[in-house]
């Protein structure tokens, strides 16, 4: 659940805001070539519209008897397509709020939180809300409203307050899509981009942190550059907020630039493993270094991540 | 979907008995079940409750059943409260010279869900008639070694009266 439409700033879980959510115009304060403006000015409106269609989280919304119905299709996908394999999920706490923090994989088409959903769904039961923090421009994207019935809601520290104060668990990427564009080749790899925004929800709501360790996703197509230069080259940074211009071989698209319409994922299987859940005041004290806390998490989740390459013999087949 | 499968079992119903209805000792014979937990206050009869979870292809599905039917050595029946829609039963019929029959009956699927549900009950049934019959055969080892335990214990017993 992520898009390329990234911008700097992180939220809660290291998703971007969108374009126009930010203040301003770079390209308005430090003067822009007119072609470029122009583009700009296109740019800005269309990140405007994009962003009066990003939905408010409305919990509300998803629907249990939506995921129970749609069960069958993710098992189908997740059983026979990737061969998931999930691992550990007793270690999530059986009641109440709960910080889910996943490494993020498979540039915009994401197979671990599918498989992840399928199996959160089936251990705890759909009844137990679950919700997965989204980029906006997932959530708000034509045809994706179906994702939030499904408990996916918009990323933004409000949304993310709103969710565990339920009483909900939460998925989020604090990577987002710094992380899931990274290359094939550093698919071992956690890049939480040292944002720390879901340590400071997990201190604020006093909710235990639960490390969610996924591999096999960045095997889907091979990708190859989050393309940063080739963003700001283009200035796409400065017009659009876009950060990353993601760059992969992928179907059917052969070579894919910007990933805007998602890809056909190769059936790589995918293997995902709940660690312990982590009480950060209990085991930091009671106002904790975050830079500590943070070395702390991608160290655990990053060593995990490490034993689960090393059980993997061949790309995609794992 | 429906499954059934059964398997003859050198020991009386009683004897079987004792294990199906045993939730402590689900685990021990029950293939792809991964939890088997009391929920109620009731460990085992009509009405009591437990979490189930069963691992078919890559995840664990199950949740809350209660128990409708519990006539003793006989047929022991459930039925989800929540979670994927299924219902289970174990019919243990007594046969000639000590034997017994036992059927494991279960019924899955999940209701509107149309097509997808159709599709996977279908592909998922290959892999639950493998548990259950796993499952059977399990049951048949450990009921029939108990029961010659049973019966080596009751002839030692019977031996020291002499």
């Amino acid at each position: 659940m992520s898009s390329s439409s990234a911008s700097a700033h992180a939220s809660a879980n290291g998703h971007a805001a969108p374009a126009a959510t930010a203040n301003g115009s770079a390209t308005e304060r430090i003067g822009a070539p007119p072609a470029i403006g122009s583009l700009g000015r296109l740019g800005r409106a269309l990140a405007g519209a994009v962003s009066r269609r990003v939905p408010v989280a409305d919990l509300d919304v998803r629907d249990p008897d939506y995921v129970r119905d749609n069960l069958p299709w993710l098992w189908l996908i997740s059983s026979i397509y990737y061969r998931g394999e999930v691992r550990g999920l007793s270690h999530i706490p059986e009641t109440g709020p709960v910080l889910l923090v996943g490494n993020h994989s498979g540039g915009n088409m994401t197979p671990d939180t599918g498989v992840f959903t399928l199996a959160f769904a089936g251990h705890f039961g759909v009844e137990r809300p679950f919700y997965q923090l989204a980029h906006n421009l997932v959530v708000s994207w034509p045809g994706l409203g179906a994702l939030r019935k499904m408990g996916a809601i918009a990323a933004s520290p409000a949304n993310a307050r709103r969710a565990l104060d339920a009483g909900a668990a939460l998925l989020v990427y604090p990577g987002g899509d710094y992380e899931v564009h990274r290359p094939t080749w550093e698919s071992a790899k956690i890049g939480f981009d040292r944002r720390e925004g879901f340590l400071r929800l997990a201190l604020d709501l006093d909710v235990p942190l639960v490390p969610v360790v996924a591999i096999g996703g960045q095997e889907t197509a091979l990708f190859l550059s989050r393309g940063e230069h080739l963003a700001r080259a283009l200035r796409l940074d400065r017009m659009f907020r876009l950060k990353v211009l993601p760059i992969s071989i992928s179907l059917p698209w052969i070579l894919n630039i910007g990933d805007f319409f998602g890809h056909i994922p190769l059936p790589a299987k995918i293997t995902i493993e709940v660690l312990p859940p982590i009480y950060l005041r209990e085991e930091f004290g009671p106002e904790p270094d975050l830079d500590d806390v943070y070395d702390h998490v991608t160290r655990v989740m990053q060593d995990t991540l490490d034993a689960l390459a090393s059980e993997r013999q061949l790309p995609i087949l794992g | 979907m429906r499954i059934a499968e059964h398997v003859d079992v050198s020991a009386p119903p009683e004897a079987v008995w004792r294990l199906v209805s045993d939730p402590t000792r689900t685990l021990e014979f029950m293939v792809g079940v991964t939890r088997w937990e009391v929920l109620s206050e009731l460990e085992r009869g009509l009405g009591a409750r437990y979490r189930i979870l069963n691992l078919v292809g890559s995840a664990e599905l199950g949740g809350v059943v209660e128990v409708v039917e519990y006539d003793e050595a006989r047929d022991l029946a459930w039925t989800s409260v929540t979670g994927l829609d299924w219902r289970g039963r174990w019919r243990v019929r007594e046969r000639p010279h000590g034997r017994s029959r036992v059927e494991m009956r279960l019924a899955y699927g999940v209701a509107g869900a149309g097509i997808g549900g159709w599709i996977a009950e279908h592909v998922a049934a290959p892999t639950v008639r493998a548990n259950v019959r796993r499952t059977l055969q399990q049951l048949k080892r450990i009921v029939e070694q108990e029961q010659l335990r049973r019966l080596a214990a009751e002839r030692r017993a019977s031996r020291q009266i002499a």
